[in-house]
């Protein structure tokens, strides 16, 4: 009996702790998180639909059309267009439909308003390339069909907004034209088409809008020329700049006349200095203009007299027009003040008044508004009211009405440059912030209900509390370091120059900064942040300091500008310092040695190839000191196709004595033949990687010792026709060459050739091998390759006496001038996606097996063992080899659709993926980056050395107490039948 | 007559049945990828002949036109330098340049003349030696019109190359008539504590090999791959391949535990026969009962 019911226990277990191979339904969200964003918005268009739920439709620079809920913010649907299909302009036509320009003015698409589908598309061709303008008049017909009116690459357009279809078109190839405006007046047939011609002529056609014809053409020269845009102040007048950006041009051309009148701005503002230029609006009777960084309100009176209406000092934004009634239109000002933005709407016609004026509280760090957006409605008291969508310099976007903020969107994060992680605080008795569960009660009724859920027997209810009581788990999104390591803080660095740590468990936004390094200044006037480095992880000696990170930025996107650096704590978010180099940073260098603060040493390269030390600190340059001779770096010159290896020489020989400065010298050079190589991929392994055993076991009892060298470099190279696209060249003129450099001494440990075959190539380099992906021309199927790198030089190390005598050579310094005998494997097989990105899964101590982890073109992240891409597969694996693991040989690696770490979900936009290891060993931390984010942890072997999360501990509690009242049962059973025949 | 046509048709229903399995199995794929071969058969890189059967317009044989192939002598120098200082010419290589017909052009027999320290050369290398410091060699990186785009350098640490002589070796890695690389140090190894030693005799003995690029391995193709077997055969076959052991140990070792008992169990069985007086019927069990009652319950 006993023993039936101990069996019976012992299935249970089983099944209990039976594998899993994948994610199950129930286990979604449970440690990952999705976050959907679309990027800087460009463009919104409300749409003005009475009826129906209230949404804005938005263009961004990440080429996103999304229609997002003005209420609360939310995406109705959202869609990517290609990285090269950059959006010109969208506009809602009839009501329902949303069409878009893109691609320079060449794709013009129609997509439904309430579901996102697209209508029609078509492509507009022209005999040249111009500005692109999109028009949406409401009621210009043409046989009951709603006209578009398209200008692009030098050609008129009306298309039809029912299907997409040409009705007429006029080119416009005068040489030298170039378009400025598009003007089409409400409630006329006429398009009137302004542009400058050689430079100092002003043209203007008269088209009429049925057919496309010509009606009149009118042109003026100005001998001072023009500059920049043109400003439009009605429908038949327009402002210029003269080329000297000093007088004002107001041109207009009432019934095809044209007559101008010049303005010095000298003449309007005492005090401007510099040259002036015109910010784009389209208020009618108002236009603005910049001198000196000084906005200037300036009012069209009557026939050209210019009048000046305001001028402010603060930054300033203005929105559009929006036409409330027949003759009224307002616009919106956002002002800024400290900590406050001010909101002005008002008409047109009338700058002393004001419609409304609101004051909003804004976080300092969303920056400056960049644009502004104006909606209005009717409130319950029948009066307008007026909405505006900001965006803020952070590219956040958000909705004012009211003077509240009603949401906001951090659509910063759609554009993640670079990544890095930091640990949350330990948990102490003053930092804790942990809830334990609230008593013994909720706690045990918690676990009743989960086994309640494994024995099957929970209702349609308790299995929705049990979902949402795992969902919830407090433990998971605690503030506090965590035995296993799944508590982290992601530290992202984003176009905007913002600085976000989310937490690993549910991805919420623990703190941002907006870095003041990154704010435009006069000293540096674009700056752009560049990397991330951890600079400071507490960890022996100064365990009270918190980390750091440093994030590195330079003033212009050429290398050769000055670099900024600052450091940000990453507990609080707040930056600590920073620093105004006075060279460049070209190349970072993060040395393998930390000063007595934990501080870890920095090496900077800037343009003149002079290495600079960071921290300058004494402490940190004796460190360096002491390894001066054994620091070696390379670069890569793509332009040249060299790569070069370089060391440190001797102090900065400069006329300024700087310690922390030091020459370089190069060591070697490969010179890759320009008429047949291109480098297209450079890969290197992971600096913190971690690699477990350098020796491999194989089948047959066999020994191989992996070439683990932290040196090595990979390159791949094509043949300089075969570096456009996929196709543009026959399988003869293309090649690809991969290569296998050691970075200190210059040596090719391996090179090999693939004959047609193309880019891009996407590689990554972990322990002693790379995998590379690249298209066959001759297959027309992507592949992917593997080359394995083996020491050879230790490889007679399988005797076990030598090893028990001491004579081996496994502790021998490795010097890397010394000849390494290496011999290679690799493999290559057909892979049918194409991929957008490439990582490898990273454990802490590097015991697990590797996942190659591939952002796949649909955006989903896919694992992939690498058993798989084992050059060693055979086609008939022997009996060892199977036992080893060794998968048999197939011509294409297999996609499991179970092994999508993504899930149902997809990361539009995918760029980059970021392996972190836990403290676990099994477990390691996946973070997808793209328009999206997505954020997972994987077992790439399961996990071995934890419980599942949905482990039952009731249920062992309940096993071991039957067991031990089974013990004493069957105890006092046999004692009783012992005594029976005892007496027998 | 009739018969012949009986066995004439029952021959064509027979090469009919067969024939479409023959043909099937199937060159079809694998003529076409010889045919891959052929056309991206990388001419000028692969100084072996590759046997062709296309039309000789394409690919014309190798073999007849290497002997048309021109041969020329060329000549390209080593330039040396001593830690920071300036190149100097250091010795001289010499190899034969081999046209070949469709205009590739590749080096062999490639041979090298080294010039001799001089003194001030001796007094600057030792310099080196002391110092530490590194010995640098550059070549050309186009050997026809030399310097190319520009030089290829290479470095070694000096203490690197003194032993009886000075041991130097060159790999030089060539595309056509292109250096891209040369790797330039000792022959045999050098450990870290580099000691200084000065060489017993002021000669250089060099090694020079030439090296060009692998062509890398096809993937494989089978046909019988693509009619179905390949679909995620890795994580479903897996569990088939354990093997009994693996799978049942589990289940096996306390097994074996119960069955060891029993066998001591029974073991001592005899020896209480051997030593009990009366041997009954029911005594083994009483004499089990007697050994403890935990094992009692684990027989039950």
């Amino acid at each position: 009996m006993a023993i039936r019911s101990f069996f019976l226990f012992i299935l249970f277990f089983s099944s209990s702790l039976s594998p899993v191979f994948s994610l199950y339904e129930d286990q979604v969200g449970l440690m990952d998180w999705h976050q959907q964003y679309i990027g800087k918005v460009k463009q919104a268009v409300f749409s003005s639909q009475r009826a129906g739920r209230k949404r804005v439709v938005v263009s961004t620079e990440e080429n996103v059309i999304a229609s997002l809920d003005l209420r609360h913010g939310e995406i109705f649907w959202r869609h990517l267009l290609g990285a090269d299909d950059v959006i010109d302009g969208i506009d809602i036509g009839l009501g329902k439909y949303v069409i878009t320009l893109s691609s320079g003015g060449s794709i013009l698409r129609s997509w439904n308003l309430p579901d996102g589908q697209m209508v029609w598309e078509s492509s507009l061709q022209g005999p040249k390339h111009s500005k692109s303008f999109l028009l949406v008049p409401t009621n210009l017909k043409f046989d009951k069909d709603n006209v578009l009116v398209v200008f692009s690459n030098g050609r008129l357009h009306a298309i039809s907004c029912i299907d997409g279809e040409v009705l007429w078109k006029k080119d416009f190839e005068a040489e030298s034209f170039e378009v400025q405006q598009v003007i089409l007046p409400p409630g006329s047939d006429l398009i009137h088409v302004v542009g400058f011609a050689a430079l100092s002529q002003f043209e203007m056609y008269q088209i009429n809008a049925k057919n496309g014809e010509l009606l009149k053409h009118e042109s003026a020269s100005f001998s001072s020329g023009f500059s920049g845009q043109v400003s439009l102040v009605s429908t038949e007048t327009v402002v210029a700049l003269d080329s000297t950006g000093s007088i004002l041009l107001t041109i207009s051309f009432q019934d095809g006349k044209i007559s101008s009148q010049q303005t010095p701005i000298s003449n309007l503002v005492e005090d401007s200095l510099g040259p002036a230029v015109i910010i784009p609006s389209s208020v009618s009777g108002i236009f603005a203009i910049k001198t000196d960084a000084v906005p200037i309100f300036i009012r069209v009176i009557g026939k050209g007299n210019l009048e000046v209406v305001e001028k402010t000092t603060h930054e300033i934004a203005v929105s559009d027009a929006l036409s409330i009634s027949e003759d009224q239109q307002a616009f919106a000002l956002i002002q800024h003040a400290s900590s406050e933005i001010h909101l002005t709407v008002k008409l047109a016609h009338d700058w002393d008044g004001n419609l409304l004026k609101e004051s909003v509280k804004m976080d300092r760090q969303r920056g400056l508004v960049h644009k502004v957006f104006i909606n209005n409605y009717i409130r319950t008291d029948r009066s307008y009211g007026f909405r505006v969508l900001i965006v803020m310099e952070d590219h956040s976007l958000l909705l004012l009405q009211q003077g509240e903020i009603v949401w906001s969107r951090e659509d910063g994060l759609a554009s993640i440059i670079d990544v890095t992680t930091s640990e949350l605080p330990v948990e102490r008795d003053g930092v804790s912030v942990a809830k334990v569960e609230h008593n013994l009660f909720e706690w045990l009724k918690g676990h009743m209900l989960k086994l309640k859920g494994t024995l099957m027997l929970a209702s349609p209810e308790d299995m929705a509390a049990i979902q949402s009581m795992r969902l919830k788990s407090s433990e998971k999104s605690k503030m506090t370091r965590d035995h296993n390591g799944f508590r982290k803080l992601l530290i992202v660095l984003t176009r905007a120059g913002k600085l976000f740590a989310l937490h690993t468990g549910d991805g919420r936004i623990v703190w941002s900064y907006l870095l003041r390094s990154l704010h435009k200044s006069e000293a540096c006037q674009s700056p752009i942040g560049l990397n991330l480095y951890q600079w400071q992880v507490p960890h022996h000696h100064a365990m009270d300091e918190n980390p750091s990170v440093l994030v590195v930025s330079r003033c212009g996107p050429s290398s050769d500008t000055s670099g900024v650096l600052s450091f940000v704590d990453t507990y609080t978010g707040k930056e600590l310092s920073s620093l105004s180099l006075d060279h460049a940073v070209v190349q970072v260098i993060p040395l393998p040695y930390t000063d007595s603060t934990e501080q870890r040493l920095h090496l900077l390269i800037d343009a003149d190839k002079h290495a600079h030390l960071y921290p300058k600190t004494s402490g940190a340059l004796s460190i360096f000191k002491r390894e001066f001779s054994n620091i070696y770096w390379y670069s890569v010159e793509d332009q040249n196709g060299i790569i070069k290896g370089h060391a440190l020489k001797c102090k900065c020989t400069g006329e300024v004595a700087d310690e922390f400065c030091f020459d370089t010298r190069d060591l070697w050079s490969v010179v890759f033949p320009s008429e047949s190589e291109k480098t297209i991929a450079t890969v290197t392994r992971k600096l913190n990687e971690v690699v477990h055993t350098q020796a491999k076991v194989v089948a047959d009892q066999d020994v191989m010792y992996k070439y683990i060298s932290r040196n090595l470099l990979f390159v791949a190279t094509v043949a300089p026709k075969g570096s456009g696209e996929i196709g543009s060249v026959t399988p003869e003129e293309s090649w690809l060459v991969a290569y296998l450099i050691d970075t200190v001494t210059g040596l090719i440990l391996h090179r090999v050739t693939h004959h047609g075959s193309q880019g891009p190539v996407h590689a990554v380099f972990s322990e002693n091998w790379v995998v590379y992906h690249y298209f066959n021309l001759r297959a027309h199927r992507y592949e992917m390759s593997v080359i394995e790198i083996y020491d050879q030089s230790r490889a007679d190390n399988k005797d076990v006496w030598k090893l028990v005598l001491g004579k081996h050579n496994l502790t021998s310094p490795i010097s890397l001038f010394s000849r390494p005998e290496v011999i290679t494997k690799s493999q290559s097989y057909f892979f049918t996606h194409s991929l957008k990105a490439i990582a490898v899964t990273s454990t802490a101590k590097g015991i697990t097996s590797k996942q190659l982890l591939l952002g796949t073109i649909g955006d989903q992240v896919l694992a992939l063992d690498k058993r798989f891409l084992d050059p060693r597969r055979t086609v008939n694996p022997t009996q060892l080899e199977k036992e080893e693991g060794i998968i048999p040989l197939t011509e294409s690696l297999p996609i499991i659709p179970q092994s999508y770490v993504t899930h149902a979900l997809r990361v539009e936009g995918l760029r980059g993926i970021i392996t972190v290891p836990a403290k676990l060993e099994s477990t390691t931390l996946v973070f997808a980056h793209g328009v999206d984010l997505f954020f997972t942890q994987l077992a790439p072997s399961r996990t071995y050395d934890s419980l599942t999360e949905d482990f039952s501990y009731a249920l062992l509690l309940i096993t071991i107490v039957a067991l031990v009242a089974a013990i004493f049962v069957t105890w006092r059973l046999s004692e009783r039948k012992e005594l029976q025949e005892k007496w027998r | 007559m009739k018969w012949v046509k009986v066995i004439v048709s029952f021959i064509l229903t027979l090469s009919f049945l067969s024939f479409p399995s023959c043909a099937f199995q199937s060159d079809e794929l694998l003529v076409d990828d010889e045919e891959f071969g052929l056309e991206g058969a990388p001419q000028h890189r692969s100084p072996e002949p590759i046997p062709t059967r296309s039309p000789p317009v394409t690919s014309p044989t190798r073999k007849r036109h290497s002997d048309l192939d021109s041969d020329s002598k060329i000549q390209f120098s080593l330039d040396h330098a001593f830690g920071d200082s300036d190149f100097s010419p250091a010795g001289t290589f010499s190899a034969r340049l081999k046209t070949w017909s469709h205009g590739g052009q590749t080096l062999t027999k490639l041979r090298f003349s080294r010039n001799s320290f001089s003194d001030v050369e001796k007094e600057k290398f030792k310099n080196l030696l002391e110092s530490d410091d590194f010995y640098r060699i550059r070549l050309p990186s186009n050997v026809l019109n030399p310097p190319g785009r520009d030089f290829i350098i290479s470095s070694v640490k000096a203490r690197c190359l003194p032993r009886e002589s000075l041991d130097e070796h060159f790999v030089i890695h060539m595309e056509g008539v292109n250096v891209l690389a040369v790797n330039y140090g000792s022959p045999g190894s050098c450990p870290y504590p580099r000691n200084l030693k000065l060489p017993a005799k002021w000669s250089f003995s060099s090694h020079t090999v030439l090296k060009n690029s692998e062509q890398a391995p096809r993937a494989p193709v089978f046909t019988e791959e693509i009619l179905g077997g390949e679909n995620a055969e890795g994580e479903v076959v897996q569990p088939a391949e354990r093997s009994f052991w693996a799978k049942y140990w589990m289940y096996l070792i306390p097994l074996g535990l119960i069955v060891m008992n029993a066998i001591t169990q029974a073991m001592n069985m005899p020896e209480e026969q051997a030593t009990g007086q009366v041997p009954a019927q029911g005594q083994p069990s009483a004499g089990a009962v007697r050994r403890g009652p935990s094992s009692a319950v684990r027989r039950r």
